[in-house]
């Protein structure tokens, strides 16, 4: 059964957003989107203080089957990077929501957090796939 | 007859299994204005016999020609094993290895071409081949682009060519990268032939491309031109002449940090010249790069039964996983002409490709030394040359190739007046190993009576 914590926002996409005490957000992809993909192989990391647009592309992530991008949940400014993930991208299917986190990133003030989905609706696009 | 394997019943089958009318809805995503309802200029078909008496009419148009032109297809030597081998059921059937289990001798090939392309052009990984030098070197331009961390930033996507990249080649880049924005600009040579001083002090190319040697044969100074990119943080993309490897610095060790990536054409080595094609491109770069290589990539690995075997690698960067965001959706490999390469290379061996370029630069020498003894002709580029050189005739060139074919047989060299309109009268001249003394001998005498008041 795919794990899907009840404290964090999440996206259509398959990224999971926890929001962080100095208003930034933590960005990695969930339990069910490393289990599609299958073992990570290697992560392309976005540079730091790279600016996206929510929906925008903001690295990519490979397995041995397939790679896929991951979208920016929100707009704003990369704050920090995983780097751990570039010599150990493992981590990203051992603990998706822990070790396996992306990328912090700082949303704009006219960021739409609204558009972000909370435990149940995420569920709900889970069960629907 | 339309050589496609589907019945009337089967396409009607398969279309109502997807729930689609007609054929033409699978193109939907093509906009009208590009779909194309007749091809203009194509003939109707004809049967066998018309076909092949009409084919049979242009070959008599060839004839045959002692070879001294080169311009990027070489006549080379091809030692008779080479093609005896790669015409082996095995080899000359397989297409794409996918299925490992059933492809390890195919694989272990390419490992080997790879490993052999590595070690020549001074880099850490190779692709099994592309199509050609000139998609190579397209290919290569792209990849310095998505490699390029300046690239995302930069306003303009400018790639820099150094003097004498080929114009065929850099017609070809062009045509592939126009649509991304990319824009290849050229330097012009300098009164010695090869890249000047005009290089841009500010507002730095994302990449800059060397020929060695350039299209005149000429050797650029490629020291230099590789520490002015690092030192601006421009991708260096080296296209050479893989035969010249064996004598001249691998572009891995040019300047204090070598080229970023390495393309060029695999004719050279053990491919006929064949008319100008089929061939094969390679290209090589830095591990870091790897995941911005187009083409299939074969590594080294072990079985279950800790047996050492072979398998295609990294295949998310490819167009079968990756599909549009692939490195290159022309990611096919040459493996018939490959395999033909990596025989050549096992076959000459390190010692014997170096005498081939050796001889091929001393013929060349004595050739264009011979030809500058007959009044009137002079070297063009004064400087050192690989096998390749310009000499000047005090009149066109093409008319003078053309009397040399017709009386002598003589392919005299490439005319360049159809590149560089100023170089009218100057004729790129190539002997290679396979020319003998005898047949440089009737070349001067033919350019001689050419010339004779």
């Amino acid at each position: 059964m795919t794990e899907i914590p009840d404290n964090l926002l999440y996206t259509e996409t398959h990224e999971w957003v926890r929001e962080e005490p100095d208003g930034s957000v933590t960005v990695g992809i969930t339990d069910y989107a490393q289990d599609a993909l299958g073992d990570v192989v290697h992560v392309e990391l976005p540079e730091l203080g790279g600016e996206f647009v929510s929906g925008e592309e903001t690295c990519v992530v490979e397995s041995v089957k397939a790679a896929s991008e991951l979208y920016a949940p929100l707009t704003g400014t990369i704050i920090e990077v995983n780097e751990m993930l570039e010599s150990r991208p493992e981590l990203v299917n051992g603990d998706p929501y822990g070790a396996g986190w992306f990328f912090r990133l700082m949303p704009d003030a006219s960021a739409a957090r609204s558009d972000l989905l909370d435990h149940t609706a995420y569920e709900e696009i889970v069960e629907d796939e | 007859m339309p050589y496609i394997p589907h019945t009337h019943a089967c396409v009607e089958a398969m279309l109502e299994c997807i729930g689609e009318k007609g054929v033409d809805a699978l193109f939907d995503e093509i906009p009208e204005s590009l779909q194309l309802d007749e091809i203009e200029g194509l003939p109707e078909g004809q049967d066998e016999l018309t076909m092949l008496r009409e084919l049979k009419a242009l070959a008599d148009l060839d004839i045959p020609l002692t070879c001294f032109a080169g311009a990027g297809s070489y006549d080379h030597h091809i030692p008779a094993a080479v093609w005896d081998i790669a015409g082996r059921g095995e080899f000359m059937t397989s297409y794409t290895p996918y299925q490992a289990e059933a492809s390890q001798g195919t694989l272990q090939l390419l490992y080997e071409y790879q490993s052999m392309m590595c070690a020549l052009t001074g880099q850490e990984v190779s692709n099994a081949s592309v199509y050609d030098g000139a998609t190579a070197l397209a290919e290569s331009v792209l990849m310095a682009i998505r490699a390029s961390r300046r690239a995302k930033k930069a306003p303009r996507l400018d790639v820099l060519a150094a003097a004498g990249v080929h114009p065929h080649y850099l017609a070809a880049t062009r045509t592939c990268v126009f649509g991304q924005g990319i824009n290849v600009r050229s330097l012009d040579y300098a009164a010695n032939g090869i890249t000047g001083d005009d290089l841009p002090d500010d507002d730095p190319p994302i990449a800059l491309v060397v020929q060695q040697p350039n299209v005149f044969g000429r050797l650029e100074d490629v020291d230099r031109l590789a520490d002015w990119a690092k030192e601006r943080d421009v991708m260096l993309i080296a296209l050479v002449n893989p035969t010249s490897l064996a004598l001249l610095k691998a572009p891995g060790d040019w300047g204090r940090e070598g080229a970023d990536i390495v393309c060029g054409d695999g004719q050279p080595f053990g491919v006929p010249m064949a008319s100008g094609g089929p061939t094969h491109g390679f290209v090589t770069c830095r591990k870091s790069l790897v995941r911005q290589l187009p083409g299939r990539i074969v590594a080294r690995t072990r079985d279950t039964k800790d047996r050492t075997g072979f398998v295609l690698t990294l295949q998310a960067r490819e167009q079968h996983i990756r599909r549009a965001k692939a490195t290159s959706n022309i990611c096919t490999n040459q493996g018939l002409l490959v395999t033909a390469s990596t025989l050549y290379l096992s076959l000459m061996g390190a010692s014997g490709l170096r005498e081939v370029a050796a001889r091929c630069h001393e013929n060349t020498a004595r050739l264009a030394a011979a030809l500058c003894e007959i009044p009137g002709i002079k070297r063009r580029f004064e400087g050192p040359f690989f096998h390749e050189a310009v000499i000047e005739l005090p009149c066109s060139a093409d008319e003078v190739s053309a009397v040399l074919a017709r009386n002598a047989h003589i392919f005299a060299g490439i005319p360049l007046g159809h590149w560089y309109s100023e170089l009218e009268n100057c004729l790129l001249v190539c002997a290679t190993e396979k020319r003998t003394e005898a047949e440089c001998e009737r070349y001067v005498e033919a350019m001689r009576s050419a010339l004779a008041p």
